[in-house]
Protein backbone atom coordinates (compact mmCIF):
# COMPACT_ATOMS: atom_id res chain seq x y z
CA UNK A 1 0.00 0.00 0.00
CA UNK A 2 2.22 2.59 -0.84
CA UNK A 3 -0.80 4.22 -2.46
CA UNK A 4 -0.77 5.58 1.25
CA UNK A 5 2.66 7.69 1.36
CA UNK A 6 2.06 8.96 -2.38
CA UNK A 7 -1.33 10.15 -1.54
CA UNK A 8 0.01 11.78 1.50
CA UNK A 9 2.91 13.41 -0.54
CA UNK A 10 0.13 14.55 -3.12
CA UNK A 11 -1.78 16.27 -0.39
CA UNK A 12 1.25 17.87 0.83
CA UNK A 13 1.84 19.39 -2.19
CA UNK A 14 -1.19 20.73 -3.06
CA UNK A 15 -1.87 22.20 0.66
CA UNK A 16 1.50 23.70 -0.17
CA UNK A 17 0.25 25.72 -2.45
CA UNK A 18 -3.27 26.39 -1.41
CA UNK A 19 -2.16 27.90 1.84
CA UNK A 20 -5.57 27.00 3.14
CA UNK A 21 -8.23 28.37 0.44
CA UNK A 22 -10.59 25.04 -0.71
CA UNK A 23 -9.00 23.45 -3.10
CA UNK A 24 -12.40 21.69 -5.16
CA UNK A 25 -10.20 19.09 -7.51
CA UNK A 26 -7.32 18.19 -7.74
CA UNK A 27 -5.53 16.41 -11.34
CA UNK A 28 -3.05 14.06 -10.93
CA UNK A 29 -1.11 12.53 -13.73
CA UNK A 30 0.13 8.41 -12.69
CA UNK A 31 1.83 6.88 -15.18
CA UNK A 32 0.42 2.84 -16.00
CA UNK A 33 3.90 1.79 -15.40
CA UNK A 34 4.29 3.21 -12.03
CA UNK A 35 2.96 0.35 -10.38
CA UNK A 36 0.43 2.79 -7.68
CA UNK A 37 -3.77 1.69 -8.27
CA UNK A 38 -5.59 4.31 -9.00
CA UNK A 39 -8.54 2.65 -6.45
CA UNK A 40 -6.44 2.65 -3.96
CA UNK A 41 -5.29 6.35 -4.89
CA UNK A 42 -8.78 7.08 -4.83
CA UNK A 43 -9.16 5.53 -1.69
CA UNK A 44 -6.62 6.98 0.10
CA UNK A 45 -7.29 10.23 -1.23
CA UNK A 46 -10.63 10.74 0.71
CA UNK A 47 -8.69 9.50 3.99
CA UNK A 48 -6.01 12.05 3.84
CA UNK A 49 -7.57 14.91 2.86
CA UNK A 50 -10.36 14.77 5.69
CA UNK A 51 -10.02 17.61 8.10
CA UNK A 52 -7.92 20.05 5.26
CA UNK A 53 -8.44 22.54 2.69
CA UNK A 54 -8.73 19.71 0.12
CA UNK A 55 -11.68 17.77 1.86
CA UNK A 56 -15.12 17.01 -0.44
CA UNK A 57 -11.93 17.87 -3.55
CA UNK A 58 -12.57 15.65 -6.29
CA UNK A 59 -9.38 13.70 -7.33
CA UNK A 60 -8.76 13.49 -11.34
CA UNK A 61 -6.74 10.86 -12.43
CA UNK A 62 -4.92 11.68 -15.83
CA UNK A 63 -3.99 7.96 -16.97
CA UNK A 64 -0.55 8.17 -19.04
CA UNK A 65 0.26 5.28 -21.22
CA UNK A 66 3.30 3.70 -21.50
CA UNK A 67 6.37 3.65 -24.09
CA UNK A 68 9.41 2.47 -24.48
CA UNK A 69 12.70 2.25 -26.74
CA UNK A 70 14.13 -1.26 -28.30
CA UNK A 71 17.72 -1.63 -27.41
CA UNK A 72 17.94 -3.81 -30.33
CA UNK A 73 15.93 -2.37 -32.73
CA UNK A 74 15.60 1.20 -31.63
CA UNK A 75 12.43 1.54 -31.87
CA UNK A 76 9.86 3.24 -29.36
CA UNK A 77 6.43 1.91 -28.94
CA UNK A 78 3.74 2.14 -26.61
CA UNK A 79 3.67 -0.60 -23.83
CA UNK A 80 1.03 -0.79 -20.67
CA UNK A 81 2.80 -3.49 -19.51
CA UNK A 82 6.34 -4.26 -18.65
CA UNK A 83 6.69 -7.40 -19.47
CA UNK A 84 5.14 -6.53 -23.13
CA UNK A 85 8.24 -7.39 -25.64
CA UNK A 86 8.99 -5.11 -28.40
CA UNK A 87 7.17 -5.69 -31.78
CA UNK A 88 10.76 -6.94 -32.91
CA UNK A 89 10.47 -9.75 -30.29
CA UNK A 90 13.26 -7.93 -27.89
CA UNK A 91 12.54 -8.04 -23.85
CA UNK A 92 15.52 -5.52 -24.00
CA UNK A 93 13.89 -2.71 -23.75
CA UNK A 94 14.31 0.63 -21.85
CA UNK A 95 11.01 2.45 -20.48
CA UNK A 96 10.55 6.10 -21.48
CA UNK A 97 7.48 7.27 -20.37
CA UNK A 98 4.52 6.05 -17.95
CA UNK A 99 6.40 5.68 -14.73
CA UNK A 100 6.31 9.47 -13.88
CA UNK A 101 3.57 10.42 -10.68
CA UNK A 102 2.66 14.26 -10.90
CA UNK A 103 0.35 16.54 -9.75
CA UNK A 104 -0.37 18.40 -12.43
CA UNK A 105 -3.33 20.92 -11.31
CA UNK A 106 -5.51 21.84 -8.66
CA UNK A 107 -8.95 23.74 -8.72
CA UNK A 108 -9.77 26.34 -5.80
CA UNK A 109 -13.23 27.27 -5.38
CA UNK B 1 -3.34 37.81 -28.99
CA UNK B 2 -2.66 36.99 -25.11
CA UNK B 3 1.28 36.74 -24.79
CA UNK B 4 0.62 34.23 -22.40
CA UNK B 5 -1.26 31.66 -24.20
CA UNK B 6 -1.44 32.53 -27.71
CA UNK B 7 -5.15 32.41 -27.59
CA UNK B 8 -7.12 34.81 -29.69
CA UNK B 9 -8.79 36.54 -26.50
CA UNK B 10 -7.37 39.74 -24.92
CA UNK B 11 -8.65 39.75 -21.56
CA UNK B 12 -8.88 36.73 -19.36
CA UNK B 13 -6.70 35.29 -16.30
CA UNK B 14 -3.81 33.23 -16.00
CA UNK B 15 -2.31 32.25 -12.81
CA UNK B 16 1.06 31.40 -12.05
CA UNK B 17 2.82 30.12 -8.56
CA UNK B 18 5.65 30.90 -6.61
CA UNK B 19 7.14 28.82 -4.16
CA UNK B 20 5.86 30.06 -0.46
CA UNK B 21 8.86 29.57 1.16
CA UNK B 22 10.77 31.04 -1.37
CA UNK B 23 12.69 34.84 0.38
CA UNK B 24 13.57 37.48 -1.37
CA UNK B 25 15.50 40.39 0.50
CA UNK B 26 14.07 44.15 0.27
CA UNK B 27 14.78 47.36 1.16
CA UNK B 28 12.13 47.80 3.63
CA UNK B 29 10.09 45.46 5.69
CA UNK B 30 6.53 44.94 4.29
CA UNK B 31 4.13 41.79 4.50
CA UNK B 32 1.99 40.71 1.84
CA UNK B 33 0.82 37.05 0.49
CA UNK B 34 3.09 35.36 -2.24
CA UNK B 35 0.25 34.19 -4.77
CA UNK B 36 -1.14 37.11 -6.83
CA UNK B 37 -4.27 36.82 -8.83
CA UNK B 38 -4.88 39.29 -11.93
CA UNK B 39 -8.36 39.65 -12.70
CA UNK B 40 -9.01 41.24 -15.74
CA UNK B 41 -12.46 43.10 -17.48
CA UNK B 42 -12.22 40.20 -19.44
CA UNK B 43 -12.76 37.27 -16.93
CA UNK B 44 -15.98 35.91 -16.36
CA UNK B 45 -15.33 34.54 -13.05
CA UNK B 46 -15.73 31.28 -13.80
CA UNK B 47 -16.54 28.29 -11.34
CA UNK B 48 -13.08 27.86 -10.01
CA UNK B 49 -9.73 28.96 -10.49
CA UNK B 50 -7.00 26.26 -11.65
CA UNK B 51 -3.75 26.70 -10.66
CA UNK B 52 -1.11 24.73 -12.26
CA UNK B 53 1.31 23.06 -10.42
CA UNK B 54 3.14 19.97 -12.62
CA UNK B 55 4.79 19.24 -9.15
CA UNK B 56 6.78 15.38 -9.35
CA UNK B 57 4.60 13.53 -6.69
CA UNK B 58 8.13 12.18 -5.60
CA UNK B 59 9.82 14.60 -5.55
CA UNK B 60 10.54 14.91 -1.97
CA UNK B 61 11.54 11.53 -1.44
CA UNK B 62 13.94 11.72 -4.65
CA UNK B 63 15.47 14.93 -3.44
CA UNK B 64 16.38 13.26 0.12
CA UNK B 65 17.27 10.23 -1.63
CA UNK B 66 20.12 12.58 -3.83
CA UNK B 67 21.51 13.48 -0.23
CA UNK B 68 21.68 10.36 1.08
CA UNK B 69 23.53 9.17 -2.00
CA UNK B 70 25.67 12.42 -1.86
CA UNK B 71 26.23 11.89 1.96
CA UNK B 72 27.68 8.12 0.78
CA UNK B 73 29.68 9.34 -1.96
CA UNK B 74 31.81 12.01 0.25
CA UNK B 75 32.59 9.27 3.10
CA UNK B 76 33.35 6.48 0.16
CA UNK B 77 30.68 4.06 1.40
CA UNK B 78 28.99 1.87 -0.79
CA UNK B 79 25.76 1.65 0.01
CA UNK B 80 23.26 -1.25 -0.90
CA UNK B 81 19.56 -1.69 -0.77
CA UNK B 82 18.62 -5.26 0.02
CA UNK B 83 15.46 -6.35 -1.11
CA UNK B 84 13.11 -9.41 -1.39
CA UNK B 85 9.23 -11.25 -0.07
CA UNK B 86 9.29 -12.10 3.42
CA UNK B 87 11.21 -14.95 4.41
CA UNK B 88 13.43 -15.01 0.99
CA UNK B 89 16.44 -15.19 3.75
CA UNK B 90 17.78 -11.29 4.08
CA UNK B 91 18.91 -11.28 7.32
CA UNK B 92 20.33 -14.96 6.92
CA UNK B 93 22.40 -13.31 4.33
CA UNK B 94 23.28 -10.39 5.95
CA UNK B 95 24.72 -12.51 9.15
CA UNK B 96 27.03 -14.42 7.37
CA UNK B 97 28.07 -11.31 5.26
CA UNK B 98 28.54 -9.86 8.35
CA UNK B 99 30.95 -12.92 9.79
CA UNK B 100 32.91 -13.51 6.69
CA UNK B 101 33.37 -10.44 4.59
CA UNK B 102 36.67 -8.51 5.28
CA UNK B 103 35.65 -5.15 4.95
CA UNK B 104 33.55 -2.81 7.85
CA UNK B 105 29.48 -3.49 7.35
CA UNK B 106 27.10 -1.46 9.44
CA UNK B 107 23.37 -1.96 9.13
CA UNK B 108 20.51 -0.45 8.74
CA UNK B 109 17.46 -2.81 9.25
CA UNK B 110 13.76 -1.73 8.09
CA UNK B 111 10.88 -4.25 9.46
CA UNK B 112 7.47 -3.04 9.81
CA UNK B 113 7.26 -4.18 13.82
CA UNK B 114 9.94 -5.58 16.91
CA UNK B 115 14.08 -4.94 16.72
CA UNK B 116 14.37 -9.05 16.18
CA UNK B 117 16.21 -8.71 13.28
CA UNK B 118 18.90 -5.88 14.47
CA UNK B 119 18.95 -7.81 17.91
CA UNK B 120 19.97 -10.86 15.48
CA UNK B 121 22.59 -9.22 13.56
CA UNK B 122 24.44 -7.15 16.78
CA UNK B 123 25.38 -10.79 17.82
CA UNK B 124 28.33 -9.93 14.87
CA UNK B 125 29.34 -7.46 16.65
CA UNK B 126 28.50 -5.01 13.66
CA UNK B 127 26.76 -1.31 13.89
CA UNK B 128 23.36 -2.11 13.70
CA UNK B 129 19.90 1.00 13.77
CA UNK B 130 16.75 -0.76 13.29
CA UNK B 131 13.69 1.74 11.60
CA UNK B 132 9.96 0.37 12.33
CA UNK B 133 7.93 1.59 9.67
CA UNK B 134 4.86 0.90 11.26
CA UNK B 135 2.25 1.40 8.49
CA UNK B 136 4.48 1.86 6.11
CA UNK B 137 5.05 -1.10 3.62
CA UNK B 138 8.77 0.02 2.83
CA UNK B 139 11.90 2.33 3.60
CA UNK B 140 11.92 6.09 2.35
CA UNK B 141 14.59 8.41 1.51
CA UNK B 142 14.12 9.67 5.09
CA UNK B 143 14.03 7.40 7.22
CA UNK B 144 17.13 6.06 6.26
CA UNK B 145 18.24 9.66 6.76
CA UNK B 146 17.51 9.74 10.22
CA UNK B 147 18.46 5.83 10.45
CA UNK B 148 22.05 7.22 9.04
CA UNK B 149 22.44 9.88 12.31
CA UNK B 150 22.14 6.93 14.64
CA UNK B 151 24.08 4.62 12.86
CA UNK B 152 27.11 6.79 11.99
CA UNK B 153 28.89 4.06 9.94
CA UNK B 154 32.53 4.49 9.52
CA UNK B 155 34.30 5.65 6.25
CA UNK B 156 34.99 3.83 3.38
CA UNK B 157 32.58 1.00 4.83
CA UNK B 158 29.41 -1.01 3.26
CA UNK B 159 26.48 0.10 4.37
CA UNK B 160 23.66 -2.40 3.83
CA UNK B 161 20.04 -1.43 4.17
CA UNK B 162 18.01 -4.11 4.58
CA UNK B 163 14.56 -2.77 3.64
CA UNK B 164 11.04 -4.36 4.84
CA UNK B 165 9.86 -7.33 2.41
CA UNK B 166 7.90 -6.65 0.28
CA UNK B 167 8.27 -7.32 -3.45
CA UNK B 168 5.99 -4.28 -4.65
CA UNK B 169 6.59 -0.76 -3.00
CA UNK B 170 10.34 -0.87 -2.36
CA UNK B 171 10.79 -0.64 -5.42
CA UNK B 172 9.18 2.86 -5.91
CA UNK B 173 11.53 4.40 -3.10
CA UNK B 174 14.77 5.17 -4.23
CA UNK B 175 17.20 5.37 -0.97
CA UNK B 176 20.74 7.15 -1.99
CA UNK B 177 21.77 3.62 -2.53
CA UNK B 178 24.43 2.28 -5.01
CA UNK B 179 23.36 -0.78 -5.81
CA UNK B 180 19.97 -2.59 -5.39
CA UNK B 181 19.99 -6.17 -4.49
CA UNK B 182 17.15 -8.74 -4.67
CA UNK B 183 16.51 -12.01 -3.32
CA UNK B 184 14.54 -14.44 -4.39
CA UNK B 185 14.61 -18.20 -2.51
CA UNK B 186 14.19 -21.33 -4.58
CA UNK B 187 10.91 -21.98 -2.07
CA UNK B 188 9.11 -19.49 -3.82
CA UNK B 189 8.33 -19.83 -7.30
CA UNK B 190 10.44 -19.60 -10.29
CA UNK B 191 7.63 -17.11 -12.03
CA UNK B 192 7.98 -14.38 -9.40
CA UNK B 193 9.99 -12.41 -11.83
CA UNK B 194 7.25 -12.15 -13.85
CA UNK B 195 5.01 -11.28 -11.38
CA UNK B 196 6.72 -8.52 -9.47
CA UNK B 197 8.60 -7.00 -12.31
CA UNK B 198 9.41 -3.35 -11.13
CA UNK B 199 11.01 -4.82 -8.19
CA UNK B 200 13.40 -7.27 -10.39
CA UNK B 201 13.68 -4.62 -13.42
CA UNK B 202 15.11 -2.35 -10.94
CA UNK B 203 17.91 -4.28 -9.50
CA UNK B 204 21.07 -4.71 -10.18
CA UNK B 205 21.87 -7.91 -8.75
CA UNK B 206 19.55 -10.80 -8.10
CA UNK B 207 20.46 -13.53 -5.34
CA UNK B 208 18.67 -17.03 -5.67
CA UNK B 209 18.80 -18.17 -2.28
CA UNK B 210 18.42 -21.36 -0.24
CA UNK B 211 19.86 -23.18 -3.01
CA UNK B 212 21.21 -25.98 -0.99
CA UNK B 213 17.22 -27.24 -0.71
CA UNK B 214 17.01 -27.39 -4.07
CA UNK B 215 17.42 -31.10 -4.17
CA UNK B 216 14.06 -31.64 -2.02
CA UNK B 217 12.29 -28.88 -4.29
CA UNK B 218 10.63 -29.23 -7.57
CA UNK B 219 12.40 -25.24 -8.62
CA UNK B 220 13.60 -24.75 -12.46
CA UNK B 221 16.56 -22.32 -11.22
CA UNK B 222 17.40 -22.13 -14.82
CA UNK B 223 13.87 -21.15 -15.78
CA UNK B 224 13.84 -18.65 -12.72
CA UNK B 225 17.07 -16.71 -14.16
CA UNK B 226 15.34 -16.84 -17.62
CA UNK B 227 12.35 -14.60 -16.54
CA UNK B 228 14.74 -12.59 -14.25
CA UNK B 229 16.21 -12.22 -17.41
CA UNK B 230 13.29 -11.49 -19.41
CA UNK B 231 12.53 -8.71 -16.97
CA UNK B 232 15.68 -6.86 -16.83
CA UNK B 233 18.20 -8.50 -19.72
CA UNK B 234 21.14 -6.30 -17.62
CA UNK B 235 20.49 -7.99 -14.01
CA UNK B 236 23.61 -9.91 -12.59
CA UNK B 237 22.80 -13.41 -11.13
CA UNK B 238 24.20 -15.66 -7.74
CA UNK B 239 23.39 -18.79 -6.42
CA UNK B 240 23.93 -19.13 -3.30
CA UNK B 241 23.24 -20.68 -0.36
CA UNK B 242 23.28 -18.29 3.03
CA UNK B 243 22.91 -20.59 5.56
CA UNK B 244 25.13 -23.21 4.00
CA UNK B 245 27.72 -20.73 2.07
CA UNK B 246 27.56 -22.19 -0.97
CA UNK B 247 28.47 -19.77 -3.63
CA UNK B 248 29.05 -16.89 -1.38
CA UNK B 249 32.81 -16.26 -2.68
CA UNK B 250 30.75 -14.28 -5.55
CA UNK B 251 28.26 -12.52 -3.72
CA UNK B 252 31.74 -11.43 -1.45
CA UNK B 253 33.51 -10.55 -4.80
CA UNK B 254 30.70 -8.36 -5.76
CA UNK B 255 30.55 -6.48 -2.64
CA UNK B 256 34.19 -5.64 -2.60
CA UNK B 257 34.34 -5.17 -6.40
CA UNK B 258 32.05 -2.23 -5.56
CA UNK B 259 33.77 -0.94 -2.51
CA UNK B 260 37.23 -0.61 -4.50
CA UNK B 261 35.28 1.02 -7.34
CA UNK B 262 33.95 3.83 -4.94
CA UNK B 263 37.39 4.37 -3.13
CA UNK B 264 39.17 7.60 -3.87
CA UNK B 265 42.56 6.79 -5.60
CA UNK B 266 45.34 5.70 -3.33
CA UNK B 267 43.67 4.87 -0.43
Amino acid sequence: MHELGITENIVAIVRGHARGQPVTRVAVEIGRLAAVAPEALRFCFDVCTRGTELENARLEIIDVPGLRTCRDCGRETEADDLLAPCPCGSWNTRTTRGTDLRVKEMEIA
Amino acid sequence: MCATCGCGQENHSHDHEHDPLHAHPHAHPHVHPHEHEHDHPGDTGAAGRVVSLEHDILEKNQLLAERNRGWFEGRGILAINLMSAPGSGKTALLCRTLRELKAPIAVIEGDQATRLDADRLKESGAKVTQINTGPGCHLDAEMVARGLKELAPPLQSIVMIENVGNLICPALFDLGERARVVLLSVTEGEDKPLKYPHMFRAADLLILNKIDLLPHLDFDIDRAEENARRVNPQIRVIRLSATRGTGFDAWQEWLLDRLAAIMPEGA
